[in-house]
């Protein structure tokens, strides 16, 4: 019984990139190097191409009835763990032993069609994560019940909003029940409340049903309140494991670790060149450097000129990454702080009060003008993430999704009788 | 599902083998459900609906028989025209559509493949079997051109199921092999569509494979739909049409190398799918 119900051992995967430079993959280019040169053509095929390595001797193990987290940053090879444990593909090397029904949630709706009624789109996803027919019509009132759809249900899924089809397929594989459940990044789509009611619904499949779950998330909140255990990885291979607040805590801080972003090769600018700005570093003023919803921000430009700078004005605007609307704009002749002139080389910094800002990705256009005339122009300079904080002590984080920014809020009531 | 709730799932680089076949009759629920989402959707938001089963393979018999019959005057052996043509569109369509569809079936459930494990082999086999309903349903279009032109077949048509047979063999065998290669090489999806205009003139679609000399019969029965339309029309129109065995077992022998070897292939690539879709 003490047996783990995940047990991973020195899984590797290994992906080929690149290749052969400039010679395409098609049919036409692998008979045009057979007829150019057979010889050379059967000596390719035996040659190892570029390598990359999206998974390096991991090791892992999960007990039963165990919640764990996976975190790490976009390639640490959080995804690619996950479709080896799914079987979607196969390991180069290593070994995976399950114990139990396995089933993987990588995406909601898979498999859904879109001509498709809501009802029919049940059957089908449901038979996609592996139930059989009899189980789902077994769990179809609750399925219905659980998606809020029921009006909707003889409607082609192409006609439903975009969150009632998430909820749909949402709800259809939240009941599904296996003894492992392997779930990616589904809980970024769709409204709070709802992602709310997933994660409640989660929770409870692991602590009544005990049901073991690997959770991969962005969202360290949710892997705080659902998880026992993280793991995180880096390049392909654990970096860390344990305590969840440890793991995240270390996640955190590696994320922080933020470097200048240079802007040297950037062609695609404008202005006249008299000042160039060399880098762009954005970080959290907490000692951490992480930016969460609360934090102040500093932003810092390492700039050259061919001589001292006049009237320098520099613009820092901020912007949504999904939806482009203008967050800020930094401009220090509005605010002041900067001298008159300033020195041919150098850096300026700017930091604001917190940015109250809800957990999302943002990006930065960057623009410097001297005495009212464009001196470098450089969009799309660097991106940052504003991490999820609980900033009302709830748990609760509001989404990007629905708003830009949160604020501090007292609610209280009186009791009247009119 | 209950035999599967103690199971234990090892995962190793090139050993799946051992549970594949397993798996492929644990997920019969999902072969099942994608022919039926095929066959759902495959008419919807269209006017006239199934009738374009009968409409397509009616419109090519008359084409075809103006064409051979009348303008070139081939040989009928003793039955109408169109009842020749007929016989033999009736597997050759089957073939023709199960190899399209299955063709595109892996690209076209891209999104599945790579979010989601179950054996691969479901995809193109449940194409064939959705264009399996369009010869059903041409098989009735068939029963009625005979019923009017009054023509009552054999003892022979009873061998028909063991034709039909060999026609989803050979479609199931070409589809495997024509999926698989299409994951890697998009160039099939235009290779397909001439495959497919190609074979309607080299098989005997048009006219009857007697009219081919009989020293190169048996090499023509290399074409695997050679045996399947001669099975056909000597199951369906008898007479004159009797079938060349040795052709038939060949082609019998050439779809069995090809489905078997298609097997073979698919499995060796399915396990990189998900990698290069």
């Amino acid at each position: 019984m003490s047996e783990p119900a995940i047990h991973v051992e020195n899984l590797s995967k290994k992906y080929i990139i690149g290749h052969q430079t400039g010679q395409g993959d098609g049919l036409r280019h692998v008979v045009e190097r057979f007829v150019r040169s057979p010889l050379a053509w059967l000596r390719e095929r035996g040659m190892e191409k570029e390598e990359f390595w999206a998974l390096k001797g991991v090791n892992l193990e999960v007990q039963r009835g165990e919640v764990v987290g996976i975190i790490g940053k976009n390639g640490a090879g959080k995804s690619t763990l996950l479709k080896l444990l799914s079987r979607i593909t196969e390991p180069t090397e290593g070994r995976i032993r399950l114990k139990g029904r396995v089933a993987s949630l990588l995406e909601v709706g898979t498999g859904f069609h879109p001509e498709l009624t809501g009802r029919e789109n049940i059957f089908l996803n449901g038979a996609v994560l592996g139930m059989s027919r009899a189980e789902i019509k077994q769990k179809f009132d609750e399925i219905v019940a659980f998606a809020e759809v029921d009006r909707f249900l003889d409607t082609p899924v192409k006609r439903y909003s975009s969150g009632m089809y998430v909820r749909l397929a949402f709800a259809v594989a939240a009941h599904l029940e296996p003894e492992i459940l392997i779930v990616d990044e589904v809980l970024a789509v769709g409204d709070a409340a709802f992602q709310a009611k997933c994660l409640g619904k989660m929770g409870e499949v692991a602590s009544h049903d005990g049901r073991t779950i690997l959770f991969v998330s962005h969202n360290m909140t949710a892997v705080q309140s659902l998880c026992h255990r993280a793991v995180m990885l880096d390049q392909g291979k654990v970096v860390c494991e344990g305590n969840t607040a440890k793991v995240v805590q270390q996640y955190l801080s590696d994320v922080s670790r933020v470097e200048a972003v240079p802007l040297d090769d950037r062609e695609d600018r404008d202005g006249d060149g008299s000042i160039r700005m060399r880098w762009i570093k954005v970080s959290g003023c907490d000692e951490d450097g992480v930016i969460r919803t609360n934090s102040r921000l500093r932003v810092e430009v390492g700039y050259e000129a061919n001589g001292p700078v006049k009237f320098p004005e520099f613009w820092i605007t901020i912007r949504d990454n999904e939806s482009m609307v203008g967050l800020f704009q930094l401009n220090n002749e509005a605010a002041g702080g900067l001298p008159d002139t300033l020195p041919a080389k150098g850096v300026v910094r700017c930091e604001t009060a917190p940015i109250n800002l809800t957990p999302g990705r943002c990006f930065i256009n960057l623009g410097v003008q001297k005495a009212g005339v464009m001196a470098d122009y450089v969009q799309y300079a660097t991106i940052f993430d504003v991490e999820p904080e609980d900033v009302y002590g709830s748990g609760k984080v509001p989404s990007r999704q629905r708003v830009m920014n949160v604020i501090r809020q007292q609610w209280s009531f009186e009791e009247r009788r009119e | 599902m209950e035999e599967t709730a103690r199971q234990e799932i090892i995962i190793e680089a090139g050993k799946s083998e051992r549970r594949y076949w397993h798996d492929l009759w644990l997920y019969r629920g999902l072969f099942y459900f994608l022919a039926w989402r095929d066959i759902l959707v495959r008419y919807k938001q269209t006017v006239v609906g199934v009738a374009w089963g009968v409409i397509r393979p009616v419109l090519t018999m008359v084409i075809l028989t103006v064409v051979f019959g009348r303008l070139a005057q081939m040989p009928s052996g003793g039955v109408p025209y169109p009842l020749l043509v007929f016989s033999a569109m009736l597997p050759w369509q089957f073939f023709a559509t199960a190899l399209s569809e299955s063709g595109n079936s892996l690209v076209a459930n891209a999104g599945m493949i790579s979010k989601v494990y179950f054996p691969r082999l479901i995809v193109p086999a449940s194409s064939v079997i959705t264009s399996f309903v369009d010869f059903l349903i041409s098989a009735v279009v068939l029963a009625v051109i005979m019923v009017f032109y009054r023509h009552v077949p054999g003892p022979g048509v009873l061998l028909l199921p063991l034709f039909t047979a060999l026609a989803f063999a050979a479609a199931f065998g070409a589809g495997l092999w024509v999926s698989a290669l299409m994951v890697r090489y998009r160039d099939f999806r235009f290779i397909i569509p001439f495959v497919v205009q190609f074979g309607l003139y080299i098989s005997p679609v048009g006219f009857s494979s007697s009219v081919i000399p009989e020293k190169w019969r048996l090499l023509y029965s290399l074409n695997p739909m050679v045996g399947v339309i001669d099975g056909f029309r000597w199951a369906i129109l008898g007479g004159e049409h009797q079938i060349y065995w040795p052709g038939f077992w060949l082609s019998a022998l050439v779809v069995g190398i090809v489905i078997v070897l298609g097997i073979i292939n698919f499995r060796k690539t399915e396990r990189t799918f998900a990698d290069v879709i």
